[in-house]
């Protein structure tokens, strides 16, 4: 039997091209090495509770009826109706740095609001840069010569601290490359964040995951979990057999690959001397979840998410030590405007790390590091912010080397390596890549890459 | 299949893909892009859909003819003509 193609990976970007690919009848299969769907939006269980990993909240909001909004379209094209996601919009969100704070909502004209009473001599700078991003066409899929985002931004404003405000959310929750981004990435995650917004299911992430693989499964997709891609077998070019972990040999006319590009040629036997030339990413995090006694809201944590900095100047990149205490992301699930409250209170602690220190530690030293780092990235925090340690009932971290062991991505880079494959072709004409490494940023971004790929390479030929 | 029902067939494959539209308000020589808000995300769905339905193959160069709902049953009625609608 040979498939019309089989995915690498139940992610978001492979179950997307999977549905695309399952609704007009191709014989599709995804293989997972893992027993969970998600990939780096995944979710895991202990003691009962059931805890989202990957996004703190979806991007790119917005209403119902909307069919050109990036959800409009990821909706449209794997057949979902807006309620079908359960989505709960945020209620307010806050950049907060030193001297000022700016906070922003998903109506973009608050934001606009904000920057205008905190920054009211870089207001004009900020509309003339507002509407080159508005009429930028972030999401061509032709490679450019690569455009700094921090270059432009200061043609546009002269103040750093602005220009460190903006850059900061946008660059955690997105950018593969260290202190700087791509101006088209940092367009895309402009428009997902602020003009757009947050957002969370109702249910978690797995809720939409489920509903996923409920479709999939529904239009004839096939799936295979546990059993992962080991190697894909390379003859004149073309991508000929996938080999499964428990040897089994695949045959498919097409292979979408979502485990990242560098990751995706390392498969490829033999090797393609492009793997030489390839660099993998180095931005990757440790975050700790908290269950509290109480709501967020009664220890004085009224916000969806903060991104903040204690420092005046904003530091994106792989840290020296083993965590950066001194900026970090805290979002606090319960403030999203959910029809009824969640159970317990949560709070989700993110900060830049360091992979090496990380995956160089014996297991015990692990395990200690883990406590103590978590000590420290809190006793930063508590400086700012109210002190929540007597709430605490129950508390988990995970690390680089956790994102590493799930996502498959070297170095547990988050999002990838920094140079993206816009077209996701990769040396060989019948192998592509969706996902992170494809460049397409955020949930919805992942999803509409595997959408876009499916669509580009496999319906359209 | 009559060319009402290479209209009627036109009109499911709108409805599948584009479920909010108000399709019942399409006239047959406007431009479908503008009266229903359809992209290039949405003509391939359409072109997918009349394969997977009709076994048709609209290649790239035909797109123009189905840029309205005239020329879309002019352009499909002669390769319909020919089919019985399922019962």
């Amino acid at each position: 039997m040979v498939y019309d193609a089989i995915i690498i990976g139940a992610g978001l970007s492979g179950l997307a091209g999977g549905i695309r690919l399952a609704l007009f009848d191709k014989k599709v299969l995804i293989v997972e090495k893992h027993t969970v769907i998600g990939g780096l939006n995944s979710f895991y269980t202990r003691k009962n509770r059931i805890f989202d990993v990957g996004l703190h909240a979806m991007t790119n909001y917005s209403p119902a009826g909307q069919r050109k909004s990036p959800l409009g379209k990821l909706l449209k094209q794997l057949r979902f109706r807006h309620e079908d996601f359960r989505l709960c919009q945020q209620e307010t969100s806050e950049i907060r740095f030193p001297e000022k704070s700016l906070h922003f909502t998903n109506d973009f004209e608050y934001f606009k609001q904000e920057i205008a009473e905190q920054f009211p001599t870089q207001m004009d700078g900020f509309l003339k840069l507002l509407e080159k991003i508005e009429n930028y066409d972030e999401l061509s899929l032709v490679s450019n010569a690569p455009i700094s985002a921090k270059a432009v931004l200061s043609e546009y404003l002269s103040d750093p601290l602005l220009i460190d405000m903006l850059f900061c959310p946008l660059a955690y929750y997105g950018s593969a490359r260290e202190q700087d981004m791509e101006f088209y990435q940092f367009v895309i995650m402009f428009k997902s964040v602020f003009i757009e917004g947050f957002s969370k299911p109702e249910g978690g992430m797995h809720y939409i995951l489920n509903l996923m693989v409920e479709k999939y499964r529904a239009l004839g997709g096939e799936m295979l979990m546990g059993n992962g891609a080991k190697s894909i077998r390379i003859q004149n070019g073309r991508a000929i057999a996938l080999v499964l972990a428990d040897g089994t040999e695949l045959q498919a006319k097409n292979i979408l690959s979502s485990a990242g590009y560098l990751e995706t040629l390392r498969l490829c036997d033999p090797a393609p001397v492009e793997l030489e030339s390839a660099e993998p990413g180095q931005m990757t995090f440790m975050e700790s979840i908290f269950v509290l006694d109480k709501l967020p809201k009664e220890l004085g944590y009224d916000q969806s998410i903060v991104f903040f900095s204690l420092n005046t100047k904003f530091e994106y990149r792989s840290p020296q030590i083993p965590i950066d205490p001194d900026s970090g992301v805290l979002c606090c699930p319960n403030n999203f405007q959910y029809p009824s409250p969640l159970p317990e209170g949560i709070l989700r602690l993110t900060h830049q790390a360091n992979y090496e220190y990380w995956n160089n530690l014996s297991r015990s030293d692990y395990l200690a590091a883990k406590k103590e780092q978590r000590a420290q990235a809190l006793e930063k925090l508590f400086k700012i912010f109210p002190n929540f340690s007597q709430s605490v009932i129950f508390l988990d971290s995970f690390t680089p080397k956790t994102i590493e062991k799930y996502t498959g991505h070297l170095n547990g880079a988050v999002y990838g390596a920094p140079e993206k494959s816009k077209d996701g072709r990769t040396p060989y004409e019948n192998l592509f890549i969706c996902g992170t490494d494809q460049g397409f940023l955020g949930i919805i971004g992942a999803t509409l890459s595997g959408i876009s790929m499916a669509n580009l390479h496999i319906l359209q030929n | 299949m009559t060319k009402e029902q290479v209209r009627q067939a036109i009109l499911d494959i709108l409805t599948e893909i584009a479920p909010d539209e108000d399709i019942h308000s399409i006239s047959d020589d406007g431009n479908l892009r503008d009266q229903i808000d359809l992209d290039s995300m949405d003509f391939l769905d359409i072109v997918m859909e009349l394969r997977k339905r009709f076994n048709i193959e609209v290649p790239e160069k035909d797109y123009e003819f189905l840029a309205t709902m005239s020329s879309c049953v002019n352009y499909l009625f002669p390769l319909l003509g020919d089919r019985k609608l399922a019962s």
